[in-house]
């Protein structure tokens, strides 16, 4: 083997590597070749730039790396990049997603192929750092696609498959990459790195064709169309929406083809479910204390699963449906509130009663809200939500009410 | 070439028109708008791109010169152009400007000149914007330039009262009452000046009015070519908005200038000039006429009295009198007492 030989095959070796959630996404824009980056401090996406800054500043990174004024300025910076065929990337947290929200709101409609990280925080007043999910789910209904990850591996793939699913023609929809505050953000785990070739070989470039802004393609994004046209857009929008569970599936296959990864569906991921009689479900880094809690009640003789919900938009109806319809009940747990909706539920609780609602089974669902502000659900919490789901099965009713767990009276 | 040419995104040659006939006859800004008649904004959309040319992207900002101008199916623009949001044209400046420059030095696409504009009305860059603009105007490895489109007014709301609005003027959200006569109370942001003064590695700033055609567009060019991020504020009269003929629009922009209300000026590299009618002014070549001429020519002053038209003239004058530098910084050597009438 000649030297060039075997310095490609070096380069095309996998490296392993120590880092966090943040710094997985920040390396894999390094991967992708980010074009246009920018950024804005809060809590905890910050450290995503922070490492990005650090690659910028060693030559590790060739990008425009735009330190903006605001998180408006941000996203408005990023999607005006995009725009051009730059690939781009920004993100935020809690109430910086929300100083965001008029650009984020118009993204989708201009189907521009965005990639943001959410360090999902909660929106304070009263002032805290943690986890909530309230940010991200406020924008749940605007066409971004929206992926909870939980561990920084996750986080680094998602990232590569965010972009390939968002570029892609027939989807050309923004990602939100959730990643749990703190948990996930912050916390170190050993990642395998792809080398660039294996990247090169999953994600094409970024190819806008006739919707380039540019002098050569004179065209004229988002004019003012009114009662005329709006609803027509909507529902193109919404159009590239229902590709995007197909366009998912092939680049799924693809990754696991190429990286060796990611089995089952890519979707959500089940944890004993084969036999399971009651699951939990829930999104993000709430896997770490049930999983645990699972290991213990299998130990204890009990039938018990999780399933954790990695894309949430698109929202796989039909797979959760099959899935979920076969147990004796189900106890979603939500780590976000929706106020004042049916049940005073979380988010995510009801989403799944209506999808369950199209099944021929309905099992009984009990709907949870706990960890809110990056408090931690811990064992306990867990054991109570499993044994409330265990009587809901065993009575055939769940109540009827959203139970708080690990709040004080 | 040192490196960091290499890498810098290229820059147009665009030599100032000598002369109105030497103005090419291309139009990039055509028939399909549907601005009021007599809008001078619709004007200074047309010079901004003749001045430009063809190898221009124009970036939007809400505004009447998104929602009159860009119906979908009949938009004028012969340019690329696209929307941005209510307060980020500097932001939609850079973004598109990074942009071309990364693909450009990554060899994504090909290396030449593009011309950057993003524009805004006075609500989206005085009031709104105005961060988004600072911030662009610090980032100097990218060239473009934001043109603030001044028509005193949120006109594409019904005209409401902005930062920009003259000090007592009636909108829709300052009208004239039976027992308060002014509502408006703010005077007029100065905001060419705030932002040359607070922005020192910015290498053009100027003020332009359309009632002076060749000027304006020579400032465009200017601005386009100089390279790093650039910033000029237009002054447009808007029927709709200052409830005057829509004859009047080129008189009325004429008549600011002449009675110092807007001074036309630039500021180069760091050094600033006064031009054409206003640097007569500053000479003593020219005389300041009265305000009282340009005030009572819009129904939006129409319930001015002679105190208010007073007041007006003595705050004028003091711009030319009392600032440091007359008519563009307002910092004065010692402060007197300046009530409005109550
Ligand atoms: C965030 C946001 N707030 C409010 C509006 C409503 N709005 C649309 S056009 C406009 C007026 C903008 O005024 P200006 O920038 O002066 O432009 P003009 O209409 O005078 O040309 C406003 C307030 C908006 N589009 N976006
Ligand atoms: S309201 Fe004023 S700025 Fe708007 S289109 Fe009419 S004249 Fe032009
Ligand atoms: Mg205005």
């Amino acid at each position: 083997m000649d030297a060039d030989a075997a310095a490609v095959q070096a380069a095309e070796v996998e490296q392993e590597a120590l880092i966090s959630g943040s710094e997985a996404v920040a390396v894999a824009t390094k991967l992708v070749d980010v074009d246009v980056l920018t950024a804005y401090p809060i809590r905890p996406y910050d450290t995503l730039m922070q490492y990005v800054a650090k690659q910028i500043a060693d030559g590790e990174q060739d990008a425009e790396y735009i330190v903006a004024e605001s998180e408006h300025s941000q996203f408005e910076i990023a999607k005006h990049a995009s725009a051009v065929g730059a690939r781009a990337l920004c993100g935020s947290s809690g109430v910086g997603w929300c100083y965001a929200f008029e650009a984020i709101a118009v993204t989708p409609a201009l189907r521009l192929p965005l990639v943001a990280m959410v360090g999902n925080r909660a929106l304070d007043d009263p002032g805290a750092f943690g986890t909530e999910h309230n940010d991200a789910l406020a924008a749940r209904d605007l066409g971004w696609l929206h992926v909870w990850v939980d561990t920084a591996q996750e986080a680094l793939d998602t990232t590569l498959l965010a972009y390939r699913v968002a570029e892609d023609r027939r989807v050309y929809l923004p990602v939100a990459i959730s990643t749990d505050g703190a948990f996930l953000t912050h916390s170190q785990s050993l990642v395998r790195v792809p080398p660039r070739a294996w990247v090169d070989r999953f994600l094409p470039p970024y190819d806008r064709g006739k919707l380039v802004l540019h002098p050569d393609n004179p065209i004229t994004i988002a004019p003012q169309v009114n009662e005329d046209w709006l609803m027509e857009i909507r529902r193109q929008t919404d159009e590239a929406m229902r590709q995007a569970p197909g366009v998912i599936e092939e680049a799924w296959r693809d990754f696991r083809a190429i990286f060796g990864r990611g089995d089952g569906s890519p979707f959500f991921e089940e944890y004993y479910t084969d036999d399971a009689e009651i699951v939990l479900v829930g999104m993000g880094t709430l896997s770490m204390p049930v999983r645990v809690v699972v290991r213990k009640l299998r130990a204890e003789g009990q039938k018990v699963g999780f399933v954790r919900v990695r894309w949430f938009r698109p929202f796989d109806y039909e797979g959760l449906g099959a899935l979920l319809s076969r147990f004796a009940a189900i106890g979603v747990v939500d780590r976000d509130f929706s106020m004042g909706s049916p049940f005073h539920s979380g988010v995510l609780a009801n989403e799944i009663r209506a999808t369950l609602y199209a099944q021929d089974r309905r099992p009984p669902v009990a709907s949870f809200i706990s960890g809110l502000g990056g408090r931690e659900v811990t064992i306990p919490n867990v054991r109570e939500m499993f044994e409330l789901t265990r009587r809901a099965a065993e009575s055939g009713a769940a109540p009827r009410d959203t139970l708080w767990i690990g709040v004080r009276s | 070439m040192d490196s960091s040419e290499m890498t810098a995104a290229p820059l147009p040659v665009l030599e100032p028109f000598k002369g109105v006939k030497r103005v090419p006859l291309e139009e990039y800004y055509t028939s399909g708008h549907r601005t009021c008649q007599g809008c001078e904004s619709a004007l200074v959309m047309k010079l901004m791109v003749k001045a430009a040319g063809p190898r221009t992207v124009v970036l939007g900002s809400t505004g009447c010169m998104y929602v009159a101008n860009t119906t979908y199916y009949s938009t004028p623009w012969v340019v690329p152009w696209m929307h941005t949001q209510l307060g980020s044209a500097g932001s939609a400046a850079v973004g598109t400007a990074a942009g071309y420059k990364a693909l450009m030095r990554k060899g994504k696409i090909k290396r030449e000149p593009i011309n950057v504009i993003s524009f805004c009305g006075d609500g989206g860059g005085v009031d709104m914007g105005l961060s988004a603009i600072s911030a662009a105007l610090q980032h100097t490895e990218y060239n473009h330039l934001i043109l603030l489109y001044d028509n005193e007014s949120y006109a594409n709301t019904d005209i409401q009262s902005s930062g920009s609005t003259p000090y007592g003027a009636y909108t829709s959200f300052s009208p004239a009452g039976k027992a308060k006569r002014i509502l408006h109370r703010r005077w007029k942001k100065n905001v060419a000046a705030m932002l040359a003064a607070g922005h020192s590695e910015c290498r053009y700033v100027g003020t332009v009015c359309a009632s002076y055609a060749v000027d304006f567009m020579n400032r465009i060019r200017r601005a386009l070519s100089i390279g790093g991020p650039t910033f000029i504020h237009s002054f447009d009269p808007c029927p709709k908005g200052w409830d005057c003929d829509p004859m009047m629009s080129h008189e009325l922009g004429e008549l600011a200038v002449l009675t110092g209300i807007f001074p036309l000026f630039e500021v180069l590299d760091h050094r600033l000039a006064l031009y054409g009618k206003s640097k007569q002014i500053a000479e003593g070549r020219q005389k300041r006429l009265p305000v009282r001429d340009y005030l009572l020519k819009q129904g939006r002053f129409a319930h001015f009295t002679d105190d208010d038209i007073d007041y007006f003239q003595a705050k004028v004058d003091q711009m030319w009198t009392r600032w440091l530098v007359p008519g563009v910084l307002p910092f004065q050597a010692d402060i007197l007492g300046d009530k409005p009438p109550a």
